[in-house]
């Protein structure tokens, strides 16, 4: 580091001694030049420009072969494998167009730099060479455009069946994913539940009703503060409003359980989803459908190995499917680096710790996933405990009735 | 022969004409509504927020070159507040980012180019005594320093500049409670912004009307140089686009002091569920992309307006397929209109849409090539004369090839799932938008300094300007590219905490340092600016050989441009080298011959 800032201050050094000897030079010559490229010059700076082709491509060369290497490994998933496809035909035509494109304009730079007594042909256009070159392209496109086209399609319009949904939640500043308990099923989420003890708003009827007794806890509380605040007081003004809000928010609650009783036990079946955070696993070779879900502003769940990428916006759900074909301990001999790890992070800006919201995937065979999953604590554990007596009961009833 | 004639006329006319004008300062300098003044109060104030700009880039830049580590410099801009014992904080990391896109996207490229140089060159190339407003041209340019003053007074409010991006997506800019950035400051990022937007709309607007209704005798709209054609263009996209940024600015507006929820639903932060549902953060993004993207292109088109003339001029050879340069301009404006949900492809929105904007965006690659093509064309066979304005002009088009390929794996949506808001985006558009309007726009200063000032830049210090610009911009953009597909995030504070990006340690430093080799050239070229524009050599009427018209005025500026009558446009621009006359160019004011063919088809 030393090193370099030292490169930067003696660069810097030799850049304005350099500045000061021109500028003497250019005083000492008297008289308007400044309009008049001399032919020393003007062979000069031709030359630098035939040479920066030479400079620039070897620049890339070096950049390619320092740091391509750390470019993405091979894809994770199947969709991946065909965008990497992709990615390459795209790459071959950009570099080669890249390639041909530079050489020409730099050599007719060269070439074409001004000769003593020379002049240049007064050529105004050419309508065949126009329109090759402007029905090459349109053809080049064309196939680009399909070949993109349909694999964007392949991958957003296949809904794969069965797969297994896991949800990713995003808030400032850490990811949670939710799966599903025995039911298969996700619950369903309201942002008015979240709570200290229910971060994702989960919605279970022990949910609400604990909700509604923190928002009536804290009115109630309010309620006091406004009592013992002077009347009219900037204090009074605020506590009254901030009892509107709480008031409206309880409103809107008992709204909803109205809602969701007429609905019947539908809304119950997040009793046993499991969330989880920092790590999770994934089983190999099967489908999976994320489903995505914010909840203060947008983030963005990227999971580059698995060539995967859907933000998370607030007030609304969106989805990703892929399939993970490689495990964990296969993608590390791939590369062969033993503490390779999966990796979702947020790729949309949203606040202060954006830089440092990530979580570990694990891909590995069913077996081990399952064992893995059957660790995770379900969400509501006493409420599908009761869910599990009530049910019982009622077979037993069914039984007992049939007798 | 009449050119002549007429070039003398106008030293005798101008002297007197100059001894009579002795203007009071406010109304010479400051409240001006001659145009060749307004320009350089553009030019100038423009330049000023890109050192603003430029300042901060290398701020944030030592930063991800040595993460974490303190530096005096960072302490002495920002104060213990934003970079306690010389630490950026990550907050500041974000405003600085956020800032630094705003000033270089709007307040350079778009106001800085195209308020310059519209108002330099539109009168002057078409052969009007002003703008058809020199009122609202005026206005337009106060509201612009007005909107300039308030971005950067924003800088010094006490909980910092906005942070969420210079395309400032809510709820993040919405909410306070969210970033810092997004109270006050943000507040006074949507008022300069909207303070910003009627300046681009009072401009733009003058232009229209100034390009169409007043051309000179015989400057019909096929012998236009390119750089008005552009310039034109550009004008349409703004009048168009601009004001659904100020729509989505205005409901911003709303959600934030209103309580109304365009954009906001179901949020819940600070420990505190917001009543706010049923908006969508969508809506936002399709209004700010509507603008968004053309506005990439009322970038970029005035910048190959200018390269168009300046290779032209320098080849010593007309414009190779002036009709199909005029049509692809057309074509690229229109277009433009209809691919800005290729920002959007993972937010969610219907795959379909996906594949139609997919299908429109790599449409844009057509034109775009048809253009590049004919840049190299003119220089094929040509006569060139390398000045530092030529040499800018030569390396924009490298650029603009080089960043234009990259959109074509962009503009893919599938590959855009991977690459979406990566590194390989910020190589994209810093090379193809970036590099290649501020190469332009060095082009423009260089090629018109004579008109603006009357005096020369001084060329060897341009050309030590020119190498050291153009190395250190594709060092610091090139190997992002190989960032980028590594899945290496952009807007990202600090690369630490992930051990797979320790890879590119090394290599943000030498991003960093070619960054600030590239920032000492600018201030080289700051002081060659400064003492051209004082003590430089004065220039000659037409000191390169041009056909436009502005080089019939004299080199003194003064009111109405031409003394006695405007100059009759008789051909294209571009009569360069043609065969059969003495001089390698013919000025547009100079009389077809008997049977000589004008234009294009000329010979
Ligand atoms: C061949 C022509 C071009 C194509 C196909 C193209 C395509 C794209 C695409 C698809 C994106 C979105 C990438 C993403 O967000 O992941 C993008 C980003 C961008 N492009 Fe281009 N582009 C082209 C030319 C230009 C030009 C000429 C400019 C500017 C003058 C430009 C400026 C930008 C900017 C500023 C962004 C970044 C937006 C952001 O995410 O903040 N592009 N381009
Ligand atoms: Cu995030
Ligand atoms: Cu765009």
């Amino acid at each position: 580091m030393g090193l370099l800032v030292s490169i930067v201050v003696v660069l810097g050094i030799i850049t304005f001694a350099q500045l000061i000897k021109v500028f003497e030079v250019t005083k000492s010559l008297k008289g308007g030049d400044d309009h008049i490229v001399t032919d020393k010059e003007n062979r000069n700076q031709a030359t630098l420009m035939f040479g920066y082709l030479f400079v620039f491509f070897a620049f890339c060369i070096w950049t390619y072969v320092k740091y391509g290497q750390f470019m993405l490994p091979e894809a994770a998933s199947v969709h991946g494998e065909k965008i990497d496809t992709l990615l390459g035909f795209n790459f071959l035509i950009i570099i080669l167009a890249f390639i041909i494109t530079h050489i020409l304009l730099f050599y007719f730079a060269f070439k074409y730099q001004r000769r003593v007594g020379g002049k240049a042909d007064f050529i105004t256009h050419n309508n065949k060479l126009e329109l090759v070159w402007t029905t090459f392209p349109a053809i080049v496109l064309a196939v680009i455009i399909i070949y993109g086209i349909s694999t964007w399609n392949e991958i957003t319009r296949s809904e794969p069946e069965n797969a297994l949904t896991v949800e990713l939640y995003a808030k400032q500043f850490d990811w949670t994913a939710r799966f599903p308990g025995e039911d298969g099923k996700l619950g369903e989420a309201n942002y008015r539940l979240i709570s200290g003890t229910n971060p994702m708003g989960l919605i279970t009827d022990n949910s609400l009703e604990e909700k509604l007794a923190e928002l009536n806890e804290k009115k109630a509380e309010l309620d006091a503060k406004l009592l013992d605040a002077v009347p009219d007081g900037k204090i009074a003004e605020d506590t009254q409003e901030e009892i509107w809000r709480v008031e409206n928010h309880i409103n809107k609650l008992i709204a909803f359980q109205k809602e969701a009783d007429n609905r019947g036990a539908g809304y119950i079946s997040g009793f046993d989803d499991k969330p989880v955070k920092v790590e999770f696993h994934l089983p190999v070779d099967e489908p999976i459908k994320f489903q995505i879900r914010a909840q203060d502003v947008i983030h963005s769940a990227y999971m580059p190995h698995f060539r995967a990428q859907m933000n998370a916006v607030p007030g609304m759900v969106t989805s990703f499917y892929f399939t993970p074909n490689k495990t964990t301990e296969e993608m590390r001999l791939i590369t062969k680096n033993p503490e390779f790890d999966y990796l979702l992070y947020c790729n949309k800006i949203c606040g202060a710790a954006h830089y440092n919201m990530q979580m570990k995937i694990v891909v590995e065979s069913r077996e081990k996933y399952e064992a893995w999953l059957d660790q995770q604590p379900v969400f509501y554990a006493e409420g599908l405990e009761r869910l599990l007596e009530e049910e019982l009961n009622k077979k037993q009833e069914v039984l007992a009735s049939k007798k | 022969m009449e050119a002549q004639v007429t070039e003398k006329e106008i030293l005798t006319t101008q002297h007197e004409e100059h001894h009579h004008h002795d203007e009071p300062f406010l109304t010479k300098y400051l409240f001006s509504q001659d145009h060749k003044m307004i320009g350089k109060q553009f030019l100038i104030t423009g330049t000023f927020m890109a050192f603003v700009g430029m300042i901060m880039s290398l701020l944030f830049r030592v930063q991800l070159a040595w993460p974490g580590e303190g530096f005096a410099v960072l302490n002495f801009f920002l104060g213990d507040k934003w970079a306690p014992e010389g630490v950026l904080d990550p907050n500041m990391y974000l405003a600085l980012v956020t800032i630094h896109g705003t000033i270089m996207v709007f307040f350079l490229l778009t106001a800085g180019l195209s308020g310059t140089f519209a108002n330099l060159l539109i009168p002057l190339q078409i052969g009007a005594r002003d703008m058809a407003s020199g009122l609202l041209n005026m206005l337009s340019y106060w509201f612009f320093f007005v909107s300039s003053a308030i971005m950067l007074f924003s800088l010094y409010v006490e909980s910092g500049p906005a942070a969420a991006g210079w395309t400032v997506y809510p709820p993040l800019s919405a909410l306070p409670q969210a970033v810092p950035g997004s109270g006050l400051g943000m507040t006074l990022w949507l008022v300069s912004m909207s303070l910003f937007i009627v300046s681009s709309l009072l401009g733009g607007l003058n232009y229209i009307v100034t390009i169409i209704n007043l051309r000179t005798k015989g400057m019909k709209m096929t012998r236009l140089p390119l750089s008005i054609w552009a310039l034109f263009v550009t004008a349409i996209l703004g009048v168009l686009s601009f004001p659904v940024l100020f729509a989505a600015a205005l409901l911003l507006i709303f959600d934030r002091t209103f309580g109304t929820s365009f954009y906001l639903s179901d949020i819940y932060i600070a420990g505190e569920a917001l009543d706010a549902t049923g908006g969508s953060p969508l809506l936002f993004q399709h209004l700010f992309w509507f603008l968004g993207h053309p506005e990439v292109y009322i970038i970029l088109l005035p910048a190959l307006g200018i390269t168009s003339e300046v290779i032209a001029t320098n080849s010593r050879k007309p414009i190779f397929g002036y009709r199909a340069m005029v049509g692809s301009i057309l074509a690229i404006g229109f277009l433009s209109f209809i691919v800005w949900g290729h920002h959007m492809f993972i937010t969610g929105m219907n795959p379909f849409v996906g594949a139609v904007f997919t299908f429109t965006t790599l449409l844009i690659a057509i034109p775009s090539a048809v253009k590049a093509f004919n840049y190299i064309t003119t220089l094929w066979k040509g006569n060139i004369r390398f000045t530092p304005a030529m040499m800018f002009a030569i390396a924009m088009v490298s650029t603009f090839i080089t960043g234009g390929l990259t959109g074509i794996i962009l503009a893919d949506a599938a590959l855009d799932i991977n690459l979406h808001d990566t590194y390989f985006v910020v190589a994209h558009f810093h090379i193809v938008m970036g590099l290649s309007a501020v190469l332009a726009m060095f082009a423009g200063v260089y090629h018109w300094f004579p008109k603006l000032f009357g005096t020369l830049l001084n060329k060897r210090l341009g050309y030590i300007h020119f190498w050291l610009t153009f190395l250190s911009a594709y060092g610091v953009f090139f190997p992002q590219h190989f960032q980028g597909l590594a899945g290496v995030p952009r807007r990202y504070y600090s690369y630490t905490e992930y051990p797979m990006f320790a890879d590119f340690a090394d290599l943000s430093v030498f991003i960093t340092i070619a960054a600030i080799i590239g920032g000492i050239a600018q201030v080289i070229f700051a002081y060659n600016f400064i003492y051209s524009a004082f003590r430089g050599q004065k220039s000659p009427q037409n000191p390169w050989g041009s056909n436009t018209l502005e080089w019939t005025t004299p080199i003194e500026h003064i009111h109405g441009n031409w003394p006695g009558e405007l100059p009759t446009v008789h051909r294209w621009a571009y009569d360069y080298s043609k065969p059969g006359k003495d001089q390698d160019f013919v000025p547009q004011t100079v009389p077809l011959e008997e049977g000589e063919i004008d234009g294009e088809s000329g010979h």
